[in-house]
């Protein structure tokens, strides 16, 4: 018997069919919190002091107006991205080149401010460079796809590299226009988004009201365009099989073409945000990685819009929080937000695991909750021969072997 | 029966999930030297069984002995262990290396360990160390002087004898690597060993051959001769001649029976009678994972393995009525269908398709069955030849709205027209006046036939033209299905286009879906079920369901049934036949030859990408089909070694 | 002129070569690491505290050993990539994540620690011990063309080219290579001929990060001579580009990565007047030119240019 035991393998990893929305958010937030602990105890050795992290962190959020609206302004323009990249994402399109996309809508804002100046009326400049922005993120974004529907060209390294040719446009047209050589775009003092006003409410930082406006209503606009519209649908079909979309006839190069260029559009439309109504400048880094940050954020929201609430906002009081610890605390320079959301984002991608699998410990004790694991029959179904039991009441055994399995457990 | 036991399974369990058993309670035995085959329906267990002997599966409960020795095999690696190899039907290559490095990809490095070849030069060094130590106590106690040259010689030996030493047993570690590292890992020895295994069992293979480059008979030796490279005592093929031809059959059983003259244990798994009758020499049979009996083959016949394999006597009669007056549908003139890699995988196809009936479509799998639908479909580019949709309208009279007074005058002298009554019209010498009334009082009629020509259309181009053309492709979830959207998105597939709004109507779909699962019985417990958690039969049930929802004009099915249980496929026969009844052009592509003769009217052979014949299914029989799908390929490959 | 640009173009080719050695080994096992400029990055900051702790323990810069001092900083480098491709490995073989999104957070992760360690760290005598990274086989003030160009530079040069060699030479001729192949193509095929998936896409991956981290470390040593600099995550995206650049052969890297290094040091050579916009013109050619081979290999791609047909999928055996 002994022997049997220990050559009997210790565990067994199988895929999880069914779990409740619940449990899935359980698992989600305690690795949340466990992160945010992690990510407290790591700052502790810095600080030397526990509290101070959790300290830092809520006054760097919400200590003040004004950084109440630092906050909401990031969350904005980092949702606006992300939401920019969902659909490219649902299609299954690897595109990472947001922070490009972003970028070149950027540069075109801060050209259209700095050759136009006050040559025209406002509302006619917003416009000019909205339409300038939304088209180079178009252009960014319609370049790879292009490729990647005629020729299968791979999209993540092309996106990646379309980053840099849009951020050496950046530096060129600097170099180009500040003839001083000092490489800095100063301050454009036209073209700026009009300020909104709540009465009655502090005007303190009020200036980035109109951007929250604007991003909210695109957080609904693209939840009702990815879950109920053709479109939607249709890069949900290309995204899940290229071959089913091409069997019912979707022309699947036109979906990527079409999805790319709305993702480039709504990317050039988060740089034209960033420039008219925070920055009114442009420089290489003003993305600032929100590019790639927003890929996790959307994959970590399942490509959820409304998820992506949820995950932004957690991004940014990390980041914000973080930076203000560094100040409170004088340690090091300012990166200690990227350290702080790369261990969060790892804990989040880590805990998928577990919504996804189960691990069935073979013990003796708990046998049945071992051999009831909930794997699906139908999984063999791409190898025709497989031998894969396809009873017709496999589906309700399953669902009752999970009952017995909760049970057990 | 005097044979040894080579394999023994004993009360072998194994559960997908609760209820799912796929096997139960299985005890059987392999003897040494022999060919034994096990039997049973799809479904039965019979791969799940031997999984656990290569180590894929681990069963639940029951016990494995190998030689007589109880035996755990946890993995692959632990089955090479205890000699086992197993073909899987799907190849286990990889496609960019050659024969030879598939060959050898994982073979076990030879045994080198660190401590043992430690203690070894350990004992050689020391002794080398004594001997001379011994030659320079006897030359001191002889009188030798101390630090003589003789004396020194001694002495430097003894030194170099530790430095060897230091500097071998030191760099063990690097030794081990080196070895495990191994340039060369194809050295002309290598190559000689495996080309010694090609010939004595008589393979016909080329070892530094691409896989891609490969047949699917040659991929199939490469892992026959990966397995016997191993030195596999007992191999298990996992339906071996699914694949092949008639003549690689031959083949391939030729080169088990020398196997198993040289001592080794064979299993197929099958299940074709046939061949169990040909090559084997015991038989197990197995039935929704138990085992029936195993019996010696000369002991038995065809009809005694089927009951057992079946339980009771199955009864293939499908309802087949004749059909009513088929009329022409689609033409398929000269197509030619050219696959991945350029070669023709549908050569000069020519064949009509009729209305109100089925015509079957036979052939050893991978000869053009699915190239041939898929460019009927528009989802692959048809090289040459037409593709002609024909759609017979009823009488309709000539308007000037669309021609001219001319033009009636000339198509009338060509007889395209007639009256009501049906007779021809002649317009010779009628007057301008007359042919305007005619014409006006809707008298001039023609046969105004849809003709549409689907060659290079995309699905998309002919939907738009009003088509109805379904589709059930061979592996549904792949093509045809979305396996992660749930049975209600599913069926929107075909229909979310409709209408004006940008948003997707769901509400028919759900329609759809409910009657779908509730006249088919698909069993699920949703129809927000996504429809890869269903099993394979209900997957095709909601395929099959969607895809005659549309009430199509042409409606092809490519191995409907296969992995299906015999229920379900009963249930696709009979919704085959309906279609076929409601004067739908049917295709049906299949392996079963017996169904494919009960079921269709009409039977196409496809043979190495070509025509072989169009049969009648009433009066042709089994073995005709046969010879068909075999005498063809012998004339194309005779052809092609001509060429080459 | 010419010569001592070719000097500085090999120079400066050697962080893509490791970055790209380690990322084609890490490719060759089926792992798209996203991860490499991070991975550099932390390679970069081991070498920075390797030095540190180096300088420490010495009592005075008089008694450095040019040996320790090169060899300690290596060491810590290759841990802290290895660390890297530890951190990677575990998440998408054990964890069974989104490659991806892991090489992505990775990436964040090392730029992150990296820049926010590094930058703290106090660097006096780091330029002394730049100097024995820096010194090559022939130390004179005006070599000859020849030893300009072949002899003049530092270890870490050398050590890339051999690493490069070595790795194309194991992936293509030994066993070991033949498995981690096996394993990058298919690993269902390799798992099955009893070839340990998980160990092998383990051990390449830390390898490779670990050789990655070196780039990190010749880029802060070396090339820029002791100073923390915020720079090295461009490079080991260019790295990621030049594997594909190279079709996934370490050896061609050395070539791809000098054709970059010439690149990227180019501007320096050129002289525009004052229209100096036009270097920023010429620093975003190696990025075109890969964007180019991309869309060029994907037209005419042959079936040797493809990438490993396993790239980028985790393997669970059961998942089949």
């Amino acid at each position: 018997m002994r022997k049997e035991f220990k050559h009997e393998p210790l565990f067994h990893i199988s895929k999880r069919m069914d779990i409740s929305t619940a449990q899935k958010w359980i698992i989600r937030l305690s690795a949340g919190i466990l992160a945010v602990l992690v990510c407290s105890l790591i700052a502790t050795i810095f600080t030397h002091n526990f509290g101070g992290f959790f300290k830092s962190m809520g006054s760097g959020t919400f200590g003040t107006a004004i950084r109440r609206w630092n906050l909401l302004e990031k969350l904005a323009i980092l949702l606006c991205i992300a939401l920019a990249l969902t659909p490219a994402f649902k299609m299954r399109f690897w595109n990472i080149g947001a922070e490009g996309q972003t970028l070149i809508g950027c540069l075109v804002s801060a050209i259209c401010m700095f050759y136009i100046r006050g040559s025209i009326a406002n509302p006619l400049l917003l416009l000019i460079s909205f339409v300038g922005s939304v088209g180079a993120g178009m252009l960014w974004g319609f370049i790879p796809a292009f490729f990647k529907a005629k020729w299968n060209t791979n999209e993540t390294l092309f996106t990646l590299m379309m980053n840099y040719v849009a951020m050496y446009l950046v530096t060129f047209f600097i170099s180009f226009a500040v003839r001083s050589g000092s490489g800095v775009l100063g301050y454009q003092p036209f073209g700026h988004l009009p300020l909104l006003q709540i009465p009655g409410l502090a005007p303190t930082g009020q200036k980035f009201l109109l951007t929250v406006i604007l991003v909210a209503v695109l957080v609904v606009l693209m939840y009702v365009y990815l879950r109920f519209s053709k479109h939607g649908y249709e890069i949900s079909v290309v995204g899940e099989s290229v071959n089913t979309a091409r069997y019912i006839g979707i022309n699947v190069r036109k979906v990527i073409i079409r999805t790319m260029l709305l993702s480039g559009a709504i990317c050039g439309f988060a740089g034209w945000l960033l420039v008219t109504g925070a920055r009114f400048t442009v420089n290489k880094d003003l993305v600032g990685g929100d590019g790639f940050t927003a890929i996790l954020v959307a994959w970590l929201a399942h490509f959820n819009p409304l998820g992506m609430l949820l995950t932004a906002f957690l991004v940014v009081f990390l980041k914000q929080g973080a930076s203000q610890l560094v100040t409170d605390f004088k340690i090091g320079k300012d990166y200690f937000g990227d350290v702080i959301t790369g261990i969060f984002f790892f804990f989040i991608i880590g805990c998928e695991f577990f919504i996804n699998y189960r691990i069935n410990f073979k013990k003796r004790t708990v046998k049945a909750a071992a051999s009831s694991d909930t794997e699906n029959p139908s999984e063999g179904a791409d190898e025709p021969s497989a031998e894969a039991p396809t009873l017709p009441e496999a589906e309700a055994a399953s669902e009752e072997a999970v009952a017995a399995n909760r049970e057990v457990e | 029966m005097d044979k040894p036991i080579a394999i023994e399974l004993k009360h072998i369990t194994k559960t997908f999930g609760a209820k799912v058993v796929a096997n139960k309670d299985v005890t059987m035995d392999l003897r040494k030297g022999e060919i034994l085959s096990i039997l049973g329906e799809n479904g039965s267990g019979k791969t799940t069984l031997m999984n656990m002997l290569a180590g894929i599966y681990y069963p639940d409960e029951g016990k494995i002995f190998v030689n007589g020795e109880e035996a755990t095999i946890k993995n692959p690696k632990d089955a090479f262990r205890y000699k086992i190899g197993m073909i899987h039907q799907h190849f286990k290559l990889v496609d960019v290396f050659t024969a030879a490095d598939n060959v050898i990809l994982g073979e076990k490095m030879p045994e080198y360990s660190v401590r043992k070849e430690y203690s070894r030069l350990q004992k050689k060094y020391s002794e080398q160390f004594r001997e001379i130590r011994s030659q320079e106590k006897d030359y001191i106690e002889k009188g030798g002087k101390r630090f003589s040259k003789e004396h020194d010689d001694l002495i430097r030996k003894e030194a170099r004898i530790v430095t060897r030493a230091a500097i071998h047993m030191g760099s063990l570690g690097w030794i081990k690597l080196w070895k495990h590292a191994k340039f060369n890992h194809l050295s002309r020895y290598r190559v000689q060993t495996l080309q010694k295994i090609v010939d004595t069992y008589g393979f016909e293979l080329d070892l530094s051959k691409k896989i891609y480059e490969m047949s699917v008979s040659e991929k199939q030796t490469v892992e026959i001769i990966k397995v016997l490279y191993r030195g596999a005592d007992v191999l298990i093929l996992d339906e071996p001649t699914a694949v092949l031809t008639p003549q690689e059959i031959k083949k391939l059983f030729d080169v088990l029976r020398k196997m198993r003259e040289n001592g080794k244990s064979i299993v197929i798994i099958t299940h074709k009678l046939n061949e169990v009758m040909e090559i084997s020499d015991r038989v197990a049979v197995l039935r929704k994972g138990e085992h029936i009996a195993t019996v010696l083959t000369s002991e038995t016949n065809e009809k005694q393995l089927t009951e057992m394999m079946v339980g009771k006597k199955v009864d293939l009669n499908i309802d087949r009525k004749d059909p009513v007056d088929p009329k022409p549908r689609l033409f398929i003139s000269h197509m030619t269908v050219l696959n991945k890699d350029g070669r023709r995988a549908v050569d000069d196809v020519s064949f009509t398709i009729n209305g109100g009936e089925i015509l079957g479509i036979a052939g050893i799998s991978g000869n053009g069955q699915k190239e041939l639908l898929e460019g009927i479909a528009g989802l692959q580019k048809v090289q040459n030849g037409e593709v002609i949709f024909h759609n017979p309208k009823k009488d309709k009279p000539v308007t000037f709205y669309h021609k001219s007074l001319k033009k009636i005058k000339a198509m009338a002298e060509e007889g395209f027209f007639h009256y009501p009554n049906g007779e021809k019209v002649d317009l010779k010498g009628k007057k301008k006046k007359e042919i305007v009334r005619l014409v006006n009082e809707e008298q001039i009629l023609f046969y105004e036939d849809e003709i549409i020509n689907l060659k290079h259309k995309s699905p998309r181009e002919i939907q738009q033209l009003g088509i109805k053309l379904s589709f059930v492709p061979e592996d549904r979830l792949n093509m045809g299905l979305v396996g992660n959207m749930s049975i209600v998105d599913n069926m929107a597939l075909r229909s979310y286009r409709k209408g004006r709004s940008i948003f997707v109507n769901k509400k028919k779909p759900k329609s759809l879906a409910d009657k779908v699962i509730q006249e088919l019985e698909v069993v699920t417990p949703s129809d927000m079920t996504p429809v890869r958690r269903l099993s394979g039969g209900n997957v095709q049930k909601v395929l099959v369901g969607r895809e005659i929802s549309s009430s199509p004009k042409v409606l092809m099915a490519a191995y409907p049934v296969r992995g299906l249980d015999i229920n379900s496929s009963y249930l696709i026969y009979n919704l085959l036949n309906r279609q076929k009844e409601k004067n739908v052009a049917v295709v049906f592509v299949g392996e079963d030859l017996d169904v494919l003769l009960a079921l269709s009217d009409r039977i196409l052979v496809l043979s190495g990408g070509k025509v072989a014949g169009i049969v009648d299914a009433r009066s042709v029989t089994k073995e005709e089909v046969g010879l068909m799908m075999t005498k063809k390929q012998e004339e194309t490959e005779k052809e092609e070694t001509e060429n080459a | 002129m010419f010569i001592s640009f070719l000097h500085n173009a090999i120079r400066f080719s050697t962080i893509f070569m490791y970055g790209s050695t380690g990322e084609t080994l890490t490719e060759r096992s089926g792992h798209l690491n996203l991860g490499t400029p991070g991975t550099m990055c932390l390679g970069a900051l081991g070498g920075f505290l390797g030095v540190r702790i180096y300088l420490d323990s010495v009592a005075s810069s008089g008694q450095m050993n040019g040996f320790l001092a090169v060899f300690i900083p290596i060491l810590f480098a290759l841990l802290f990539g290895a660390c890297a491709g530890l951190l990677y490995s575990f998440f998408t073989v054990t964890l069974r994540c989104n490659q991806n999104v892991t090489g992505l957070t990775l990436t964040t992760f090392g730029i992150g620690l990296s820049n926010f360690v590094g930058s703290s760290i106090n660097n006096t005598g780091f330029s002394a011990v730049s100097i024995f990274f820096r010194t090559g086989f022939v130390t004179k003030t005006n070599p000859n063309a020849f030893e300009n160009l072949f002899l003049t530079y530092g270890a870490l040069v050398y050590l890339a080219i051999i690493l490069a060699i070595a790795v194309a030479v194991i992936l293509r001729h030994t066993r070991i290579g033949l498995n981690v192949r096996a394993v990058g193509e298919n690993p269902a095929t390799a798992d099955a001929a009893g070839i340990n998936v998980t160990a092998y896409r383990y051990v390449s991956t830390i390898i490779g990060s670990a050789i990655s981290g070196l780039g990190g470390l010749f880029y802060i040593m070396d090339y820029i001579g002791g100073n923390w600099q915020y720079a090295i995550d461009a490079f080991g995206w260019l790295a990621v580009a030049l594997v594909i650049f190279t079709i996934w052969q370490s050896d061609l890297g050395i070539l791809g990565a000098i054709l970059f290094g010439a690149l990227y040091v180019a501007p320096n050579y050129i002289n525009t007047g004052t229209a100096g916009y036009i270097k920023e013109l010429i620093k975003m050619l190696p990025y075109i030119i890969t964007i180019v081979v991309l869309i060029i290999t994907s037209i005419f791609g042959s079936r040797k240019a493809q990438p490993p047909a396993g790239l980028g999928l985790n393997y669970f055996r059961e998942e089949r």
